[in-house]
């Protein structure tokens, strides 16, 4: 009886593939039967994908979501950043580059907001539970960018490692948020065209979130999302150890 | 041939990461910034000059052309590879700090897009 969980770890990437395709049936059958298309295939698989990284972390009390359960080692190498970014570039192919050039400036102002209105209401909730040193209340706020945001501004300024692990949750919290909520709020917000969906890609700016958030709405949108949010994390880690530090610092004091 | 499509994918992604690192250097933070994008413009400029000439045969798009249809699933791995439940044990106030923000940016995207049409 050994066969089987070596034959599972060899192949992990095999794996992945075959579990992945198994949900995303399971999904599209739940779309279609149960759910008459109201909610997309690829929205369901994705909140299933979620679903499974919970209990993977809590059986496991490892990092890497389902990935850590032993014979679906698989999931790191296929969710990883480099297979991800590797797609998510070949969804360029196709898209507009002039519908790009004609949102650039949208872009840039989406990006600049897009961490001040995440970085501020967050300082202001830390400030509400109780924190009030400057470099605590800048790395969670930070951490309302993406969860690399907050902890590379954390270390940066000199964080304490529970702050940094609040930061870090934050943004996947965002990142969760925005996956789930993009679908269903896109007819309300106007997310239905080229221009709307670099704009969002810029405000919301956790690469996750945008590029799952939009492969639910509608995959077209995809390439035009990913490129303005792909900027933003960059934007977020220069910004927010620097101005908004010392914002943070010349309003809290220290 | 398909693999001509997976290569020129692969050479504009690296040069895309490369760019995005040494930006991210130039500016002195430790992340990347733009890689993705910048791959992406030259994914664009470099098939629309192929197909222009009549350089980008059918399966070389295919090579493409899969990798762009993969992405959801990878997308499917990458969501259960998330520290979900390390996530919710840290409790009430990542929670509001991850969501109150995002919600406000939400509706800002409605603003920004009046301001576009002006």
């Amino acid at each position: 009886m050994e066969i089987l969980p070596k034959l599972l770890s060899v192949n992990a990437l095999i794996v992945a593939f075959l579990v992945v395709a198994v949900v995303t049936w399971i999904s599209s059958v739940i779309s279609v039967k149960i759910l008459k298309g109201r909610v997309p295939g690829a929205a369901i698989a994705i909140i299933a994908g979620l679903i499974l990284a919970f209990f993977g972390g809590k059986w496991t009390g490892g990092n890497k979501g389902i990935s850590d359960v032993s014979g679906l080692a698989g999931f790191a190498l296929l969710g990883s950043g480099m297979l991800r970014d590797f797609a998510v570039v070949a969804t360029a192919m196709g898209s507009s580059l002039n519908e790009m050039k004609k949102t650039g400036w949208i872009g840039a102002i989406s990006l600049l907001m897009g961490v001040f209105i995440s970085f501020f209401p967050a300082v202001i909730i830390a400030f509400a539970f109780g924190y009030r040193d400057a470099v605590s209340l800048t790395t969670i706020g930070a951490g309302a960018c993406t969860f690399i945001v907050g902890p590379v501004t954390g270390a940066a300024i000199g964080a304490d490692s529970s702050v940094i692990a609040i930061s870090i949750a934050a943004g996947v919290f965002k990142s969760v948020f925005v996956t789930i909520f993009t679908a269903p709020l896109a007819k309300f917000i106007g997310l239905n065209n080229p221009q709307a969906a670099m704009a969002y890609g810029g405000l919301m700016g956790t690469t996750s979130g945008v590029t799952a958030g939009l492969a639910a709405t509608d995959p077209k949108l995809v390439p035009y999302g990913a490129m303005t949010s792909t900027f933003a994390t960059g934007v977020g880690c220069l910004l927010c150890p620097s101005i908004c530090f010392f914002m943070v610092k010349f309003i809290f004091g220290q | 041939m398909v693999i001509y499509g997976v290569g020129l994918l692969a050479f504009c992604f690296l040069v895309g990461q490369f760019i995005g690192e040494s930006l991210g250097r130039f500016l002195g933070i430790e992340a990347n910034v733009g890689g993705v994008g910048f791959s992406m413009i030259l994914l664009m400029i470099c098939t629309d000059g192929l197909q222009k000439r009549g350089l980008l045969p059918v399966p070389t798009e295919q090579g493409i052309l899969f990798w762009s249809t993969m992405y959801i699933p990878i997308i499917i791995a990458m969501s259960a590879t998330q520290n979900v439940f390390a996530a919710f044990s840290q409790g009430f106030m990542a929670l509001l700090v991850g969501i109150l923000p995002t919600l406000l940016l939400f509706l800002c995207i409605p603003v920004i897009i009046k301001l576009l049409s002006k």
